[in-house]
């Protein structure tokens, strides 16, 4: 997942210039004709959104939006398929800068069913195991 | 801060995944040989491996690779001048110095990139090719993987795929195979010599992807990915978006195949809540942008309107079983597969009442292509056991059983021969 920070901008809900929605649409464009893009969106200002707030007590209090720490905020999000970190941050350097201003896209990997690690047993991991040995011998 | 020399190379193989492509096309083009082509593709890379650590990767990787694979081209050229040359090769050396010469801006037109790409695409399945040589060509021009990687995914040689792929270049340059985009008297024929390559592949990850190694499972990505690269330099294809939309509400339910011990789970049984919502919702969109191209559905897409039933019902009870039932009637229409007919019994068993699948079932029985087919006693036991006739489906499931390559599922109908589930 690709997560493009928020800016004073985006949280004061200003539509990016023209050239810049241009840009971004031929970057999305890329993305989508590589195959990599499974998903997209961009994320309305925070002053829409609120926070559900865990005391660690059991205790829940819900704090309306905006919020404060710009820099940290999100303003949208994609999901790519890819097969490293150093080819989502590849994309990511082809992106357009979202803002007008200095602004920042994190990068996270998202956790499949095998991360979990359930999926697999003992007997199931050695059986693995030797069929990659297998395939390492046919080398 | 430099790079460590790791990470330069980590950096290089993304840049390479996402370039190569698009790079071999332009090359095959301009060469008229693939495998040219690939060889002057290589060269950039070494290049780039060579000088992007020390000066970083730069600003515009793609032309980069471009411009340096031209200046080996004519390196060669240069160089080839002096050695004695078959005539075939002698050609392609002037094809290429004239397209060399021509003044070719330094980003091409997208138009031109996309088309480059699909005629590459098209040649490196071209029906001339065994169906192995299609898939390890098409991984390793158009996916961009490794010869290890390849035979890691196959688990074959690397030798051996190696060969498979220096023979493929050559018959197609025996073949005089045009690189281009097919008119439309071959387009058809061809269109679907790729989807069958592209299929080949996801069935190859999707047999593995029951908690084995990734690589394999990532195959299944690769040829999502490779249909959907198709469906975006041919988007008015509805059977290229019908298998794009297939295999993306097919993998949506890998999560919840496989269960703790490796056993698959049969789709009734599957946990919902797992299913990939992103690749169902994704699936269902390309179904209907197929749908809206308002031509008869083809097979792949019929297939995905049959997998779109199933990941719209919530809970196995909220499947559309009637209307499954239509499509299988579609399906059995064009391709008149014995196996089709028995799947669609079995949706008729559910939609209309298990006597009615049954009566279908044993007009089935004497099919030959059915004969050392597991799945259809196994169906019988299933509509015999719900109809109450209990010893009519031992007897079925133990047939099946004794049909059955694979232990684990042997173990599985034998324990509904027994009236255990």
């Amino acid at each position: 997942m690709a997560i493009v920070k928020a800016s004073a901008d985006s949280e004061a809900g200003k539509m990016p210039s023209e050239e810049l929605l241009g840009a971004m649409g031929a970057f999305n464009e890329e993305m989508v004709k590589a195959g990599v893009m499974l998903a997209g969106e961009g994320l309305q200002p925070s002053s829409k959104g609120a926070r559900v707030s865990f005391g660690g007590s059991g205790e829940r209090t819900v704090i309306d939006g905006p919020f404060t720490e710009t820099k940290e905020l999100i303003a949208g999000y994609w999901l790519l398929q890819v097969r490293s970190l150093e080819e989502a941050v590849e994309w990511m350097k082809r992106c357009p800068n979202p803002h007008e201003e200095p602004g920042e896209i994190e990068i996270r990997q998202v956790f499949e069913a095998d991360d979990f690690g359930e999926e697999l047993t003992p007997e199931l991991r050695e059986q693995e195991a030797r069929l990659r040995a297998e395939a390492g011998q046919n080398q | 801060m430099p790079d460590t020399v790791l990470d330069a190379r980590r950096a290089i193989d993304a840049v390479w995944r996402i370039e190569s492509a698009r790079l071999i096309a332009a090359l095959a083009r301009m060469s008229g040989d693939v495998g040219v082509a690939e060889d002057l593709a290589q060269d950039a890379l070494l290049a780039a491996l060579e000088q992007w650590p020390r000066s970083g990767v730069p600003e515009n990787p793609g032309a980069w690779l471009m411009a340096t694979a031209k200046n080996r081209a004519i390196d060669r050229l240069r160089h080839n001048e002096m050695a004695a040359r078959k005539e075939e090769e002698l050609g392609h050396e002037v094809e290429l110095r004239a397209r060399l010469a021509e003044d070719e801006p330094a980003e091409a037109a997208s138009d031109e990139i996309d088309d480059d790409l699909l005629s590459l695409i098209f040649t490196a399945c071209h029906p001339v090719l065994a169906t192995e040589a299609r898939v390890a060509l098409t991984l390793r021009l158009v996916g961009s993987l490794s010869t290890a990687e390849i035979a890691r995914a196959f688990l074959a040689k690397e030798s051996t795929v190696a060969q498979r792929i220096v023979r493929a270049k050559r018959s197609l340059a025996e073949a005089r195979v045009p690189i281009e985009v097919p008119g439309p008297a071959e387009r058809e024929q061809r269109l679907a010599s790729v989807l069958e390559v592209i299929y080949a592949i996801f069935n190859e990850g999707y047999a593995a992807s029951g908690g084995e190694e990734w690589v394999r499972a990532d195959l299944c990505e690769e040829a999502m990915r490779l249909g959907r690269v198709l469906v975006g330099l041919a988007p008015r294809e509805p059977e290229a978006l019908g298998l794009t939309a297939l295999m993306e509400l097919q993998a949506a339910r890998f999560p919840a195949r496989t269960g703790p011990g490796g056993e698959a789970i049969p789709l009734p049984e599957q946990d919902r809540s797992r299913w990939d919502f992103v690749l169902i919702g994704r699936g269902l969109k390309a179904l209907e942008r197929a749908e809206a191209l308002r031509r008869p559905l083809g097979p792949y897409a019929l297939q995905a309107a049959i997998a779109a039933c199933h990941a719209r019902a919530r809970t196995p009870e909220q499947t559309d079983w009637e209307r499954i039932v239509a499509l299988y009637d579609a399906l059995d229409a064009i391709s008149g597969s014995p196996v089709v007919r028995l799947n669609r019994a079995v949706a008729v068993g559910m939609a209309f009442g298990p006597a009615a699948g049954l009566e279908l079932l044993n007009g089935l029985a004497e099919e030959p292509a059915l004969r050392g087919y597991r799945l259809l006693p196994a169906a019988r036991g299933e509509l015999l056991e719900r109809l109450g006739r209990v010893e009519e489906a031992a007897l079925e499931f133990s047939r099946a059983a004794a049909l059955s390559g694979n232990a684990r599922e042997r173990e599985v109908l034998e324990a509904r021969a027994e009236g255990r589930r």
